[in-house]
């Protein structure tokens, strides 16, 4: 059974239709989803704005409620859940935000930050607590005499250590890491996703890996699907989609990556929108792979 | 001959009160026509000062404290006000990263334009008659009709695009990009630096390229000079850089970029 499996998932919004607006339209923001994470994966979900992933995301976790569809994690049905059955679930799944300047909040020590997933889910006396953040803090690479500390006092990466020291205060076995790295610079970057490998085979974690950067994606991720207004255009192992994109907006998407050879042929491949078609489904084109064409 | 760009000893500090800090520390760079020379730095490293400092538009408590910045036979930082005012969009243009925040929201786009022309003296009736050949130089279609759109009628491309074309208008010897292209989508971005490419062919334009993405270098420029802190650490043709980088942060920064090792 895969850890986390997404059927048909929808979500539209309406936009339009105020007294000064336009007149109302459908945005399908995402539109029909479905894959599946096996245990251990690194599953990486690219797209450009406003291709759905980061709506896809949040109604995994229900921080967005979708409009129909299933997310079956471990088999059961989260979309199901109530209220508090929800709560318990999300002790197993947790997510990591883009933006570490406004996902943490300014008045809290780092300490309490990291400390509040243990409060809220009544986890642990006080001292097993205080111990636990020690732990945290040692694992995500902080340095323990800084718990006191406030969010504005540390660098960028650090504060994305934070919130990544956040979100395994539960002990979850998914992580949704909602481009976790796209706000920070490239060195910087390339110590936050180190850390991030390092946690998967230490913990044996699961990523939904929400990103644009290609470059990042196929170097860290074993398993990639492409989005596309709000669909899933093409999927499979990371080296057999990169190697051979097949949907002609993968191709696109790729080619429009710049090479950081100078020397490097550059054949960009132009898509055409108005050939997109929304019905076409996914199939086989090959062994763990799939694409809508 | 001489370079079309040449900054010697450039210094900039910042002086609030009781402390001082150098953003830029004793930097060293020239241009020459028709080139583009990238101007790679993580955040911090003093790349957008450099921008800011060359066109005299840092603002207290930033200050020049040192340094020449020659350009077509004239030390821009010992030149009046005035003079310095006809050289910015007339001779030095300036994209930003934002086109959102650079565009003004309560003026059509095409008007954006016809100023960058009627603020360097051209008469208003030619001034509207060339938006049309800029915006089709950005490739933007159905000039006609886009000209009269606000700013947030455009996507984040075209607004980019508006942006050049403003630049352009003066058709001036030396651009300045800071991160042109890091607010886009990668499908955008190639676009947009595709046409980048052809404009400098085209009007023969040299471009100091601000960005951090190794990528975009590799894409665009002839030389490459690499800061940090505030300083120039290495500095040479982009091939060298790329593959042979000497300095020790050179190395670390193209370490860092994912997918290089493999490519």
């Amino acid at each position: 059974m895969p850890l986390l499996e997404v059927r048909h998932l929808v979500k539209h919004y309406s936009r339009g239709g105020g007294l000064f607006a336009p007149p109302p339209s459908v945005v399908r923001a995402v539109d029909d989803v479905s894959f599946q994470i096996a245990e251990g994966d690194m599953f990486g979900l690219v797209g450009e704005s406003g291709s759905g992933k980061s709506t896809t995301g949040r109604c995994i976790l229900r921080l967005v409620d979708p409009d129909s569809g299933e997310v079956l994690f471990r088999g059961e049905n989260v979309l199901e859940f109530s209220r508090s059955r929800m709560q318990l679930a999300r002790r197993d799944m947790q997510i990591v935000f883009q933006d570490p300047y406004s996902s943490l909040n300014p008045r809290m020590r780092a300490g309490d930050i990291v400390e509040e997933p243990l409060i809220i889910h009544r986890l642990g006396s006080p001292a097993e607590r205080a111990a636990r953040v020690r732990k945290l803090f040692e694992l995500v690479g902080l340095e323990v005499a800084h718990l006191e500390r406030y969010p504005r006092e540390f660098s960028g990466g650090q504060r994305q250590r934070i919130g990544i020291a956040r979100a395994l205060a539960l002990n979850p076995a998914l992580i949704v890491a909602d481009e976790p790295v796209s706000a920070l610079d490239v060195s910087i970057q390339a110590q936050v996703i180190e850390l991030l490998l390092d946690l998967r085979a230490r913990l044996r974690l699961t990523y939904l890996f929400i990103a644009h950067d290609l470059r990042l994606v196929e170097n860290i991720c074993n398993r990639v699907a492409v989005m596309y207004l709000g669909k899933i255009v093409e999927m499979g192992d990371a080296e057999k989609l990169f190697r051979s994109p097949t949907h002609p907006y993968t191709q696109a998407l790729l080619s429009a990556v710049p090479r950081l050879d100078p020397d490097a042929p550059r054949t960009r491949i132009e898509f055409d929108a108005s050939s997109f078609r929304r019905e076409t489904p996914m199939r086989e084109i090959g062994a763990s792979h799939w694409a809508a064409v | 001959m001489k370079p079309l760009l040449d900054v010697q000893h450039l210094t900039v500090t910042f002086e609030p009160p009781g402390s001082t800090l150098t953003a830029v520390d004793d930097l060293s760079l020239t241009i020459e026509s028709g080139e583009t020379l990238g101007l790679v730095g993580e955040s911090g490293s003093g790349k957008s000062v450099t921008a800011l400092a060359i066109l005299r538009l840092l603002q207290p408590p930033a200050k020049i404290t040192a340094g020449q910045v020659s350009f077509e036979g004239r030390d821009l930082l010992q030149v009046s006000e005035s003079e310095m005012r006809a050289v910015r969009g007339g001779r030095i243009s300036l994209i930003f990263q934002e086109p959102m925040t650079a565009l003004n929201p309560t003026m059509r786009v095409g008007d954006q334009i016809a100023e960058a022309l009627t603020s360097h003296g051209i008469e208003k009736d030619e001034a509207r008659q060339r938006v049309g050949e800029l915006l089709e130089a950005v490739r933007i279609t159905d000039a006609v009709k886009r000209a009269r759109d606000y700013p947030h009628q455009l996507s984040g491309g075209m607004r980019q695009r508006v942006m050049i074309a403003i630049a352009l208008a003066c058709r001036p010897p030396l651009v300045i990009a800071d991160e042109p292209t890091t607010a886009l989508d990668v499908t955008i971005q190639a676009q947009v630096l595709e046409m980048l490419r052809e404009l400098k062919q085209r009007f023969n334009l040299a471009l100091l390229l601000i960005t951090h993405d190794f990528g975009v270098i590799a894409e665009m420029a002839d030389r490459v000079a690499v800061m940090q802190g505030g300083r120039l650490v290495e500095h040479g043709p982009v091939r060298q850089i790329l593959r042979e980088p000497s300095h020790a942060y050179t190395q670390r920064l193209l370490r860092a970029v994912p997918g290089m090792s493999r490519r």
